[in-house]
């Protein structure tokens, strides 16, 4: 019931936030803390009864509502639960970080912001292919207002565009949702996910399903609504946008992709590899260039992004755990990044990265976090960035040498663009005397960037807590993966090779590794 | 004991830098200092273990760290004789560093954070050192750099120091993208990445080739390849050394212990720890050598025209670092690691020599502003020229035993790539002779020339009490170069806590090689005394002993050539260096240019990255991908911005409209069918 409740719940304090009359600002801002709080206790208890030994889904409830074609049903692996964990972690920080910032039509905001949540919990743990559909595709809803009726100058163009890409990607999946549920005659994930689609079917469908996937993480070329997203939305909006909603892709690859259509995952990994390659260096060489902070971060996210990518098609166990602890990785640390934008953007009410500068004098507290989470984007060891970029490529170079060799460009190019923003934030002087005005972190602040930097530590120095309960569900992933055939790849892009195959002992085989 | 040895500057740069503005800089200063006297201590003590007692080797197993699928990482502290070494080496310049910058950094508002930063990098290289597989090696690796980032940011108002800061970050970063695709490839092909376990299965990859990047590969050279581009960058040499001058602009008891004598030896170090590694390609010794040879002889070229103190020391250890590469390439991992070890007292003396005078020169590091220096702080004097000599490897110093005994072994290795640097490397020593003698004449011999100099024009007109970083000296042009005379200033020696870490450098400069050679380079003891932790060639060792004798005297001859070069050149006929300038002045251009790296590298990658980012972001995003995709779209569909601005309204609704409609109508439609024709 734990489940029903954490997505019920929201729904019903938003409910009441924007129904009952004479709802103050400082009642919606308390009552929305108060839920989310409740939340991430629901969160903790969920983790801390979670049996991480088994791959069996936990906390199960099937109520056929309107089956055959929608059942509430839901359910958790250890995947679901941190990707859980992360949402209702983030979410009480999402609402510390509007206290202020946000005086417009609050009730409706934290409403917005309440629903949202509801909907990615939901998200993680439906276990029906039409009632995920529905939680994924409305999660959506709350985010287009939030920018929509929130958001900066251009937002109305932001959403429009992040609303056309969406679009495009959801129709495609419906009608491969269609076909499947068609073939298969059932609307279970878990059933679908051992049945064996023809590999023809699964080319297609597989494609289908990337359309919309592709589009949420963001990766190259359909990012480009990403960063006028960011830049328009309020900050609190800019975290969930980046902590959780463009986990919905990766999401999506672990939970059907890869399991659902392995032969045509084991086929496209060309696609995959190709599309996160050119990601990553596209990506990092325009963040490098950007005088938006908000859209330099927006950048590097589709850079990390693509890490996500390869480290799942790399199709083995480094690989698909590097992701997933990427996806937590890069939802606290962009998350914290753009909090720690949204604190001087409050001060100063510009993204303009020539308006800062010398702050490491006048707000030093604040340089220190910001320095760290910088540190964590650029995956600096005993970060949980490292353990995430390290795990995927370690993976990625199994599968293919040249693949690795690209995506680790990204470390020189990462650092290269946080530092430089690092530096024009910041170190030199003061750009002005309202830029030396600037107080330093309160305690509001501190109180929502401390949590943030706990975690990203501990994930960093012992990520073992967070692998632990994921380690099952891949584990299964990896069984429906297994002697798949991969695709032969052009020369220059060698696949087969990347292992020194024919010289090694027997054990290792070429294909995939289990 | 490592555990309190390791952790101990840990703990003490989180009270200094957290707590720092609470407890106030002097409480901070006491805590890193006494902490880093505490591992000095007990680094001794385990030394002395593996020196005197001959211990064993242990490792001390700390938490599970990163574990996937057959990948398994722990966090553990490995100690052997290697590590002793580096123990020793490490905790002791760091100690006397920190002392040193009780003195150095007295006027600075912000000593808390710098001694926090300066504990935290030792913490970062005893991590390193401790490693016990290669991801921990990396997080140590990154973490000096960190530190060093820091650090040569220090004073970050300046905008040269907070350049040369990301350069360093990021041309390492450079090496450490080969470093990981070198434990990538190390883990794919043994399956682990502990240190121990691979250098086990080291022998039954010998020979074995591999497919990296679609070519054929051989799996030892690849990896040792790749691996060595991490170590070239972390240790400067040619090619990815250009951060290393630049890092300079930290403060110099910075240069000191990250610049000198700890962290650009990493490099070393751990082409040492996996030696046997390297022992099994013979292309890749051959690169090392080569790299090495080739560093030592550019940086020794570039620091002879350097005009700044700092940036002659900083090529020269630059230089140094290479004769440590090529003596590892020839085989000789022991002199390698002896070399470090002396090179470590006598760089960090001459360092904080430099440190010294530039001190007492009001942050002048001109030595076009110096001469006469020695009657003003004679102790300093002494103590630089007691490092010019270990340096320069006069009879019985400690440069004298490790120098030649690199030398040496490159000669007995009898590979050509080891010749060729046997001959670089003694003519290289000349080089060295001449430029350190070159400073030393420059700086304390002569008639003073500080007239001429900014800074102390500063300090005597004003009076002003400002540190190096709030000082903008560097937007200044310097006086007249030819200006003579002492402007009526009068420099002052050191306090005793920068002179006391001066003598203890020093002895060790004198002292270390004469004590230490047999351990170190011992055909006889040196196996013993290593104990496997490197690949410990005896044969060469005794090789050594049987060259010829004008290889022996080689770098003898060097040293009085050099030294009397210099004195002619500097002190009997000082208008010769002009007119050598002006007779070749392509050769000085290029020497001053540093042989053009950073242009080329400016515009080769540097302005390129910019260029391409601004390319990609505009062509790119904004008129190719969004012209022909969302805003193509809303074209091709409404004419114009208009359907945007007609979706204003409305476009969430219906959204969710359409998005449940479609939903519900099309599963209504496609179900039925599906099941009934099942």
């Amino acid at each position: 019931m734990i489940l029903s409740l954490m997505i019920l719940l929201p729904v019903l304090a938003a409910v009441l936030i924007v129904a009952l009359p004479g709802v103050t600002a400082g009642v919606a801002r308390t009552t929305a803390l108060v839920t989310t709080l409740a939340l991430f206790g629901l969160g903790i208890l969920l983790w801390s009864s979670f049996d991480s030994t088994t791959a069996a889904f936990q906390h199960v409830e099937n109520l056929p509502l309107f089956a055959p074609y929608l059942a509430w049903h839901l359910g958790i692996d250890g995947i679901s639960l941190m990707l859980i964990m992360l949402s209702v972690f983030l979410m009480p920080l999402c609402i510390l970080a509007s206290w202020e910032s946000v005086q417009k039509r609050v009730p409706e905001y934290m409403a917005a912001f309440l629903i949202m949540e509801s909907l990615m919990i939901g998200t993680f743990a439906a276990r029906d292919i039409f009632l995920f559909y529905l939680f994924f595709e409305a999660g959506l809803i709350p985010m287009f207002l939030i920018i929509g009726i929130w958001g900066g100058a251009r937002r109305i163009y932001a959403s429009y565009k992040f609303f056309l890409y969406t679009l495009l990607g959801s129709v495609l999946m419906l009608v491969g949702m269609l076909y499947m549920v068609n073939e298969a005659g059932t609307t279970d994930i878990g059933a679908l996910s051992v049945y064996d689609f023809d590999p023809r079917a699964q080319f297609w469908l597989f494609l289908a399903f990337f359309a919309s996937f592709a589009v949420k993480m963001p990766m190259w070329p359909v990012h480009t609504w990403l960063p006028d997203a960011h830049v328009e939305a309020p900050t609190a909006g800019s975290v969930i946008l980046a902590g959780v909603l463009l986990k919905l892709g990766g999401y999506g690859f672990v939970r059907f992709s890869l399991p659902m259509f392995p032969d045509a995952s084991a086929q496209l990994i060309w696609l995959v590899f190709a599309l996160s390659m050119v990601a990553v260096v596209y990506t990092s060489l325009v963040a490098l260039v950007q005088t938006d902070m908000k859209k330099l971060i927006a950048y590097s996210s589709v850079a990390h992004m693509a890490f996500v990518t390869a480290g799942l098609f790399a199709l083995n166990t480094q690989g698909i755990e590097g992701s997933l602890v990427m996806m937590l990785s890069h939802g606290l640390v962009s998350g914290a990044l753009f909090l720690c934008v949204g604190v001087i953007y409050d001060r100063l009410h510009t993204r303009e990265i020539a308006r800062y500068g010398g702050l490491a004098d006048t707000m030093p507290k604040y340089a220190l976090f910001f320095l760290f989470f910088t540190m964590a984007s650029v995956g600096l060891p005993a970060t949980s960035g490292f353990v995430a970029e390290f795990l995927v490529l370690i993976g990625l170079y199994k599968t293919s040498s040249a693949a690795a060799f690209v995506m680790t460009t990204g470390i020189i190019l990462g650092a290269a663009y946080m530092l430089w923003l690092y530096r024009r934030v910041a170190f030199g002087t003061t750009a002005g005397d309202d830029t030396r005005a600037m107080p330093d972190l309160s305690v509001r602040e501190v109180a929502i960037l401390l949590p943030i930097t706990l975690a990203v530590l501990w994930m960093g120095i012992y990520p073992k807590s967070f692998q632990d309960p994921m380690k099952p569900a891949i584990a299964t992933i990896m069984t429906r993966l297994d002697g798949r055939v991969l695709a032969t790849l052009p020369t220059d892009m060698t696949i087969s090779p990347g292992s020194p195959l024919d010289l090694l002992p027997a054990a290792e085989h070429q294909g995939v590794h289990p | 004991m490592i555990q309190l040895l390791v952790f101990l500057p840990l703990l003490t740069a989180l009270v200094a830098g957290l707590g720092g503005r609470i407890i106030g800089h002097v409480p901070s200063k006491i805590v890193t200092t006494g902490g880093l006297f505490v591992s000095a201590a007990l680094a001794w003590v385990i030394f002395a273990q593996f020196w005197l007692d001959g211990a064993a080797g242990y490792e001390v197993p700390l938490l599970s760290w990163i574990q996937s699928g057959d990948l398994d990482v722990r966090w553990a502290l490995k100690v052997d004789t290697l590590t002793a070494v580096m123990l020793v080496v490490v905790t002791s310049v760091s100690a006397l560093v920190h002392l040193y910058s009780w003195g150095y950094m007295e006027e600075d508002p912000d000593q808390s954070r710098f001694f926090a930063y300066l504990s935290l990098f030792t913490f970062a290289m005893l991590m390193l050192v401790t490693a016990d597989n290669l991801v921990q090696m990396f997080f140590g690796w990154e973490g000096v750099g960190l530190a060093s980032y820091l650090l040569i940011g220090f004073w970050y108002k300046k905008p040269s120091a907070n350049a040369a800061a990301i350069k360093a970050f990021v041309v390492n970063r450079v090496g450490d993208f080969g470093f990981s695709l070198g434990i990538f490839a190390t883990f794919m092909v043994f399956g682990t990445v502990s240190i121990d376990a691979i250098l086990a299965a080291v022998p039954g990859q010998a020979g074995a080739s591999f497919s990296f990047l679609g070519m054929r590969m051989d799996v030892m050279t690849a990896i040792c390849l790749l691996l060595f581009v991490g170590a070239m960058g972390k240790s400067a040499q040619l090619g990815l050394h250009t951060w290393l001058p630049d890092a300079m602009e930290g403060p110099t008891p910075v240069s000191a212990l990250i610049h000198a004598a700890t962290m650009v030896t990493a490099g070393v170090f751990m082409i040492c720890r996996l030696s046997p590694m390297f022992e099994a390609s013979v292309t890749a010794q051959t690169v090392v050598t080569y790299v090495g040879a080739a560093t030592a002889l550019f940086a020794a070229s570039v620091a002879l025209v350097q005009t700044d103190i700092k940036r002659v020391i900083a090529y020269s250890t630059c230089s140094q670092l290479g004769y440590m590469f090529f003596a590892a390439g020839s085989g000789a991992y022991g002199a390698a690691m002896f070399h470090l070890f002396t090179h470590a007292f006598f760089k960090a003396l001459l360092f904080l020599g430099a440190g010294s005078v530039i001190h007492a020169m009001h942050h002048e590091q001109d030595m076009r502003f110096y001469g006469a220096l020695r009657k003003h702080i004679p102790i300093t004097f002494a103590l630089m020229t007691v490092g010019t000599l270990a340096l320069t490897g006069f009879y019985f110093t400690a440069g004298y035993y490790s120098k030649d005994a690199i030398l040496e072994a490159a000669f007995a290795n009898g590979s050509s790539a080891s010749q060729f640097a046997f001959f670089v490397g003694a003519f290289v020593a000349l080089l060295t002779s001449f430029y350190s003698w070159r400073l030393v004449f420059l700086t304390f011999y002569g008639a003073p020339r500080w007239a001429g100099s900014e800074h102390i024009q500063h300090a005597m007109h004003h009076d002003h009490h400002d540190t190096e970083g709030t000082t903008d000296s560097d937007e200044h042009a310097h006086g007249n170069p030819a200006a003579t005379g002492t402007a009526g200033y009068h420099p002052h020696e050191s306090p005793w806590s920068m002179l006391l870490p001066l003598f203890l450098l020093g002895a060790g400069a004198l002292g270390a090689g004469y004590v230490w050679h047999h351990q170190f380079v011992g055909a006889e003891h040196g196996a013993d005394f290593w104990r496997g932790s490197l690949a410990f060639r005896a044969e060469l060792m005794e090789a050594m002993h049987h060259v010829p004798s004008w290889v022996v005297h080689a770098p003898a001859v060097a040293f009085f050539l050099g030294l009397g070069a210099a004195w002619y050149a500097y002190l009997k006929a000082p208008e010769l260096p002009g007119r050598i300038a002006a007779a070749v002045p392509a050769l000085y251009r290029f020497l001053t240019h540093k042989w053009y790296f950073d242009e080329l590298y400016d515009a080769v990658f540097v302005r390129p990255a910019f260029a391409i980012g601004r390319f990609l972001w505009v062509r790119g995003d904004q008129r190719t991908i969004d012209r022909f995709g969302p805003d193509g779209a809303a074209t091709l569909v409404a004419g114009g911005a208009s359907l945007a601005r007609r979706f204003q309204s409305g476009y969430v609704y219906s959204y969710a409209l359409v998005m449940l409609i479609g939903l519900a109508a099309a599963a209504a439609w496609f179900m039925p069918f599906g099941t009934a024709g099942r």
